[in-house]
């Protein structure tokens, strides 16, 4: 099967997924969705056989700022809380 | 409108990535164009197989020109014939990281992040896998030059497992003087390498050192050197976003 056929399954999911990441009324579900979305990016970057990219996407997009970005969720509720 | 707007734009997208479906047009046939430059680069091996065999040689076990001697030739672009432009992003990554330092140093006191008392297991278990993911970002960067990935990904890795250590233990606090000098002194140790390749070689960043056998971990000349020292230098500052994310007790 030709790697653009499947790669291109995996885009039509990307979209579905940042759809859903911009739809979607709750920040944490929101936050998730773009984690999913950037780990399916990481997998087209392998199909289309370039692995330096898809292991910076798989590590900062799927893992650092997902967490980054709970981080800043939570210390905003902390400091709404306080006041 | 929102929506609509979002699904014009999805089918626009669509469109433009889909016309690679289409079979390739006659003009292009004729150049041969994809022979020329991207299948080339693309199946690129080091192995003896290669169907490009003539055009481009690259084998294990062989020393070659600049160009081919590291077996990720994605390496030997980035650190060596665009070193300055790694310069220049990390230079970008350490501006970033000062913004963030400026806005979130100012309240440290008293504002630490908890979480209702981690899970047994989580708490002893990520103590187990600490050293283990600080091991396998460190061999990202180190061989950087020979399997796939470099600086900047095992920097995020190494990141990753102080971020581990933050969410798995609430008495956890990252020694982040200790990380400010070695972000510094990996800093400054590239530029220092690359001041020494104008008084040796003559130029900017250029390799001075030997070569050596494709495949082998000391190959590459400078490739190594440089992108042990970015990844030192990504692990630091990532670090050291986390630390100012998460805050103190």
């Amino acid at each position: 099967m030709n790697s653009l056929y499947i790669a291109s399954i995996f885009i039509f999911v990307v979209f579905v997924l940042s759809i859903l990441a911009i739809e979607s009324k709750n920040i944490l579900k929101s936050i998730l969705f773009l984690s999913a979305a950037s780990i399916f990016t990481a997998i087209i970057f392998v199909v289309w056989k370039a692995p330096d990219v898809a292991m910076t996407e798989a590590a900062i997009g799927a893992g650092f700022t997902t967490f980054l970005f709970f981080i800043a969720y939570f210390k905003v509720d902390k400091l709404e809380k306080e006041n | 409108m929102k929506k609509f707007w979002a699904i014009i734009t999805v089918l626009l997208i669509l469109f433009f990535l889909g016309s690679g479906l289409i079979p390739d047009l006659k003009i292009y046939k004729q150049n041969n164009l994809s022979q020329k430059t991207g299948k080339v680069y693309l199946n690129r091996t080091v192995n003896d197989d290669s169907p490009f065999k003539e055009i481009d040689k690259k084998l294990y076990g062989e020393a070659n020109d600049v160009e081919n001697n590291a077996a990720n030739s994605v390496t030997s672009v980035i650190v060596d014939y665009r070193a300055l432009d790694t310069l220049g992003e990390v230079t970008v990554l350490f501006l970033a990281i000062t913004g963030v330092i400026a806005l979130l140093g100012k309240s440290k006191k008293n504002n630490r992040i908890l979480f209702e008392k981690p899970n047994y297991i989580l708490n002893a278990s990520s103590k187990i896998l600490l050293p283990l993911i600080v091991l396998f970002g460190f061999y990202i960067f180190i061989h950087g030059h020979i399997t796939p990935g470099g600086g900047f990904q095992g920097g995020t890795i190494v990141a990753a497992s102080v971020l581990m250590m933050y969410f798995a233990q609430n008495n956890y606090k990252l020694k982040n003087n200790r990380m400010k000098v070695l972000e510094s002194f990996s800093g400054l140790s590239f530029l220092i390498f690359g001041l020494l390749g104008i008084f040796i070689m003559g130029d900017f960043l250029q390799n001075f050192l030997e070569l050596g056998i494709m495949g082998k971990l000391f190959s590459g000349g400078l490739i190594p050197i440089i992108y042990i020292l970015v990844g030192l230098k990504v692990s630091a500052e990532l670090s050291n976003v986390v630390y100012e994310f998460m805050g103190e007790e």
